[in-house]
């Protein structure tokens, strides 16, 4: 292991899962890190465990299992770097999700650091409903920023997801001009952003007030319900079934006519 | 310009065509090849065997019923119909006349067979008994041997009741200078033998069989030439006639000849490829590096404007589906073993030419074309890979696997070159390897391996320490006194003695498989040296003996373990649960297995149990009534389980072993001690010698025997229940390996593979949805390529979704044309048993997150 860095390793931080050979959130084959603890209160989370920063119990095929624990950047970086062969060959390292990995700043800019002295091509999936001052501890330290815009409109947003948009927009278009490579993403979510009115009106924000080229359109699904179950809470968002594959087609192409390079999944 | 012309040829209009002929008929026994060897053996009684050998290989050449397929370009067929079969009781024929009346109705590889054929075998038979490769090898062996097969713990049976094929003989050099050369070699070689040679006698009879079976494979080829003018002249179809005429003098000049095109080449590579299962039953006849020793031609056809890219792969994609129309009956018990019809002929592309450069070519990419053009399980087609195999290659080759087909396997060069030359090959040869049937790798035409030459069940042997030595748990379980007494495993102190106790086991009954190998080595080296197949073998000319007597340059035996991934955890929960946390006593963990940990067995399995439990009672002379029948089959289906309570105690102690760390999840520990479980079977292996005068070498597949094998073994300390499949190859137990593909590729490549030189099999499940698009096939590539920076030496995937598969067998009518990857080989999903449907389903299926 790298141990120039000493003070960087023992660096703790909360996380609820480590997952190898993730091949949709970023280049090439990657290492998802999952940190514990969200800003926001989506409706239709599919990891509703990572909301809040406090560990809990999720029964789990019918185990009891405790979501969250703390570890030391050295002993993520220790995992993550088991699957180095893969990332040589693919281009690529690691990705920080969560939750919310900027709700942990010193800890995940620590990790991202030592990921890049590893030469880990680095990724993170975000929001960015901090204050700028954070981002920008980001900026330097990551290769591709895979950051959610869900909603135009403030109102509704706040109402689906428990948090305004204000920040987020306005931390979207700062760092648009600062980000090595800023991918928009959207998950399509239906009664809430499906409608063609909607992404569309993502899509331009994303193509031309931001000046981002590429864009990812995620379809709403229901892998999450049983973990709400496990939690026990209720899940939101009831019986509402996942887009079909016609119409995430169609969504694609109307994001695509603004000029974007729109794409289904990551 | 482009280094390699990739595009992708159309397949032609014939090819759909001849791949429906095949699947016309419920493959059949013929009995023609058994009555004209008969003949042959009945007038030569007294002649040296060699001799005899080579008159039978003319006699049938001469005589065999020839057939030409309608649509055919590359001709020659060993049977009337097509995936039909010939028998060969040479080497073992009683369990077909015990199975005829069962061979067309049983689960696996059925064949019809016809009252008249059953008449016909019957009559051959007569000649036989006594005289056969089995029974010698039989003859051969110490008792203690027969006894451990008996009780399951290897079986030699492949090449114990056929002939043992697993080679690649010099196609170039037929491709080059023709039968006519070798005769002509064969000729000078016995003009300098001196009366006075203390060899003189084997030598020139042996040359003398190699020039009488040489001019019998062209005598064969010129039936064909004159066949294919008699349909020409017949033919009203204008366009099929001029292919009649190309045909018939194909088979005039080839393989007497040397080839002078490709089309030629194509035809002289098919009778070899033919013939050589014409004289001997033995399997795993593989084309190897076909790429390399017809390149020659097609690019001279090419140069001189001869030959079109899409004529030469027509013609390939002929060859393809001839490779499926050979056939072979094994006996029920291995065909379980060997499942899905498979001869595994074994045909790989790509790699490094003897000089270190790489060899991948046009034809390269063709072969994988021809294997997307006609999606059977024949071939067994295989790339190999090194650190300079082009990109594009690899993503050709990923295209395949994402077909579903379960090819290509994958195989490591980086690993294989090394591994083979610490077995003694020079470092030109070790880098012109090609693969022999499932996973093993060796030099073409300089190689006798005996490569498929047992399985071992790794598991038996901790049986056999639970129980000081006796057989109580597994399918036969009557007590015997298998091997050393190792002592009572309950008052065992540390784990070291434990595991000592272990290798004591292996060591013992690693001696009985090599005792049993040899035993038949010497067998086929008696009564069934093959003077053809040495024909085409360096140095078998030279030295004046057949490659069974020792003839070929390297000579190895490599009988193949499996069971690591069972025996890692298994070993590792005892070192855990008993000697390291001491939450379990080891009288507590026995009670468990020997209850099958509060589980029981299927009635299938029961009834089994029953039968040989019955068996015994009668032999001792005890009361058998219905009454003990009902108690024997409640007690053997309960495994001895009377309350719920004792049962909840047994099912405890499997879930803290199933809380134990599993082989498969990237844990170092775990890891590097399958390493050194694997050493237990690999390293004894090395130190053994075979009647050729070769090395023994360890092998790490199971073929498809770890589900018929794993119903013969019980409950293990893993966890694993008593009489279910055992993992397959070096992969990890079926669902216990969690953490994605990357993290059981890490896992695996910690094993030593380079010392399991007969080969390693690392089998991937894939869901298709991890193969989309470009990026799909890219991170696919890098994964193998992970995988193969760490020394992995094979890998290959199933890309089918669970849900298709659950489907298929419900509705198999709907899938007939569905191939799956097996072991080392493909086959067509329904026509495998269910029990190996099931183990392909529930090997654990990987995702991209």
């Amino acid at each position: 292991m790298i141990d120039s860095n000493n003070q960087l390793l023992a660096v703790k931080g909360r996380i609820f899962d480590i997952q190898k050979f993730s091949v949709h959130d970023g280049p090439g084959i990657r290492t998802i890190v999952f940190l514990k603890g969200c800003i926001l209160r989506c409706r239709w989370c599919c990891n509703p465990e990572s909301q809040s920063y406090e560990p809990e119990t999720m029964l789990q095929n019918g185990k009891k299992k405790t979501i969250g624990y703390d570890a030391t950047v050295g002993e993520v970086i220790g995992t993550v770097v088991k699957d180095m062969p893969y990332y040589r060959r693919s281009g690529g390292g690691i990705t920080l999700s969560g939750g919310e990995c900027m709700c942990q700043p010193d800890f995940s800019t620590a990790l991202l650091e030592v990921s890049r002295d590893y030469g880990l091509s680095t990724a993170i999936e975000t929001t960015c409903a901090v204050e700028w001052a954070t981002v920008e501890r980001f900026i330097p330290l990551v290769d591709t920023f895979l950051m959610d815009v869900k909603h135009m409109d403030s109102a509704k947003h706040r109402e689906y997801t428990t948090v305004p948009n204000e920040l987020i927009l306005e931390n979207a278009k700062r760092l648009s001009k600062l980000a090595k490579r800023l991918v928009v993403r959207v998950p399509v979510i239906p009664g809430f952003n499906d409608t063609p009115k909607e992404l569309h009106d993502i899509a331009e924000f994303a193509y031309d007030t931001l000046g981002v080229d590429e864009m990812h359109i995620l379809p709403y699904h229901r892998l999450g319900y049983d973990k709400y179950i496990g939690l026990g809470r209720s899940y939101g968002m009831g019986d509402v079934p996942p887009p079909e594959k016609p119409k995430m087609e169609f969504l694609r192409n109307v994001c695509a006519s603004t000029g974007i390079s729109c794409y289904i999944g990551g | 310009m482009a280094k390699y012309h990739i595009v992708n040829l159309e397949r032609s209009p014939r090819i759909p065509k001849l791949i429906d002929a095949l699947f016309d008929h419920m493959p059949e026994i013929e009995a023609d090849r058994a009555v004209l060897l008969t003949e042959s053996y009945r007038a030569t009684e007294g002649e040296p065997m060699i001799s005899r050998r080579a008159h039978a290989f003319r006699h049938i050449c001469e005589n065999l019923p020839i057939t030409m397929r309608d649509n055919e370009l590359v001709v020659g067929s060993a049977t009337k119909v097509p995936r039909g079969c010939q028998v060969f009781p040479e080497f073992s024929f009683k369990w077909l006349e015990d199975e005829f009346d069962t061979v067309d109705t049983r689960a696996a590889d059925p064949f019809h067979i016809s009252e008249e054929t059953k008449k016909t075998l019957h009559e051959v038979y007569k000649y036989w008994d006594g005289k056969t490769t089995s029974e010698l090898a039989t003859a051969y062996m110490a008792d203690e041997t027969l006894l451990a097969m008996e009780h399951n713990i290897f079986t030699p049976g492949n090449y114990f009741y056929n002939g043992v094929g697993h080679v690649t003989v010099d196609y170039a050099k037929v491709l080059k200078i023709g039968y006519k050369g070798i005769i002509a070699e064969a000729k000078a070689a016995l003009e300098k033998c001196d009366f006075g040679d203390a060899d003189w006698a084997e030598r020139t009879a042996f040359l003398k069989a190699v020039i009488e079976s040489c001019e019998a494979a062209i005598t064969y080829a010129k039936r064909y030439a004159k066949l294919a003018m008699d349909m020409a002249e017949k033919c009203s179809d204008y366009a099929r006639k001029k292919e009649l005429c190309q045909i018939a003098l194909n088979c005039a000049k080839v393989p007497e000849n040397g080839a002078s095109s490709f089309y030629e080449a194509c035809q002289s590579f098919w009778f070899i490829q033919m013939l050589l299962q014409i004289e001997s039953s033995g399997h795993s006849i593989s084309p190897g590096r076909f790429d390399q020793y017809m390149y020659p031609y097609y690019k001279a056809d090419l140069e001189a404007g001869k030959i079109s890219p899409e004529f030469a792969q027509e013609l390939m994609d002929c060859i393809w589906v001839k490779l499926n129309d050979l056939n072979k009956c094994r006996d029920a018990a291995s065909a379980e073993g060997f499942a899905g019809y498979s001869l595994f002929q074994n045909l790989i592309a790509g790699g490094q030419t003897p000089e270190g450069l790489d060899a991948t070519n046009d034809l390269s990419f063709m072969c994988i074309q021809a294997t997307m053009h006609v999606l059977l399980p024949q071939p067994s087609f295989s790339v190999r890979v090194w650190n300079g195999t082009p990109h594009e290659f690899l993503i050709k080759a990923a295209e395949l696997t994402r077909t579903g087909v379960g090819l290509p396997a994958y195989y490591n060069d980086e690993v294989i070159i090394p591994a083979l030359i610490s077995r003694g090959l020079t470092i030109e040869d070790a880098r012109d390897y090609n693969i022999i049937g499932c996973v093993e790798p060796q030099k073409a035409g300089k190689t006798e391996g005996w490569h498929d030459a047992a399985f071992f069940n790794m598991c038996r042997p901790l049986e056999l320490v639970m129980n000081s030595g006796r057989d109580l748990s597994g399918v036969n379980g009557d007590g015997v006194q298998l091997g050393p007494d190792t002592g009572d495993v309950t008052r065992m102190k540390t784990f070291d003695e434990f595991y000592n106790a272990y290798k004591t086991q292996m060591n013992y009954m690693l001696k009985l498989l090599v005792n049993a190998d040899n035993a038949i080595d010497r067998a086929h080296m008696e009564r069934c040296p093959l003077p053809f197949e040495s024909s085409m073998i360096c140095d078998c000319i030279g030295r004046g003996k057949p490659t069974q007597c020792g003839g070929a340059i390297y000579n190895f035996t490599g009988p193949q373990g499996f069971g690591i991934a069972n025996m890692t955890d298994a070993l590792y929960a005892v070192k855990t649960l008993v000697f390291e946390k001491k939450v379990i006593t080891m009288a507590e963990l026995k009670e468990a297995i020997d209850h099958n940990f509060g589980e029981d067995i299927s009635d299938r399995m029961a009834e089994i149990l029953t039968t040989n439990e019955i068996k015994r009672l009668g032999a001792a002379g005890k009361p058998v009534s219905e009454n003990i029948i009902r108690e024997t089959f409640k007690a053997k289906k309960t495994q001895g389980n009377s309350s719920e309570f004792q049962r909840a105690r047994y099912r405890k102690i499997r879930a803290l072993i199933d809380d134990v760390p599993k082989f498969g999840n990237d844990i170092e520990e775990v890891d590097l001690f399958a390493r050194d479980v694997a050493y237990t079977y690999t390293r004894p292996m090395e130190t053994f010698r075979n009647p050729r005068g070769g090395q023994f070498q360890a092998g790490l597949y199971p073929v498809s025997a770890n589900v018929p094998l794993g119903a013969q073994t019980g409950a293990t300390a893993d966890g694993r229940l008593a009489f279910t499949p055992i993992a397959d190859g070096v992969s990890p137990s079926a669902g216990k390996d969690t953490h994605g593909p990357t993290s059981s590729c890490n896992s695996v490549s910690k094993l030593d593979h380079g010392i399991a030189s007969n080969g390693t099999l690392f089998n991937m499940k894939f869901h298709p949805s991890a193969l989309e698009g470009d990026t799909g096939l890219e991170n696919f590539v890098a994964l193998v390529r992970g995988y193969f920076d760490q020394k992995g030496s094979h890998v290959q995937f199933n890309v089918v979704s669970r849900e298709t598969l659950r489907d298929a067998q419900l509705h198999p009518e709907k899938y007939k044309s569905l191939v799956v990857r097996v072991a080392g080989y493909s086959a067509l999903f329904v026509t495998l048993s269910k029990s190996l449907q099931d183990d392909i389903i529930n090997r654990t299926e990987q995702t991209g997150f």
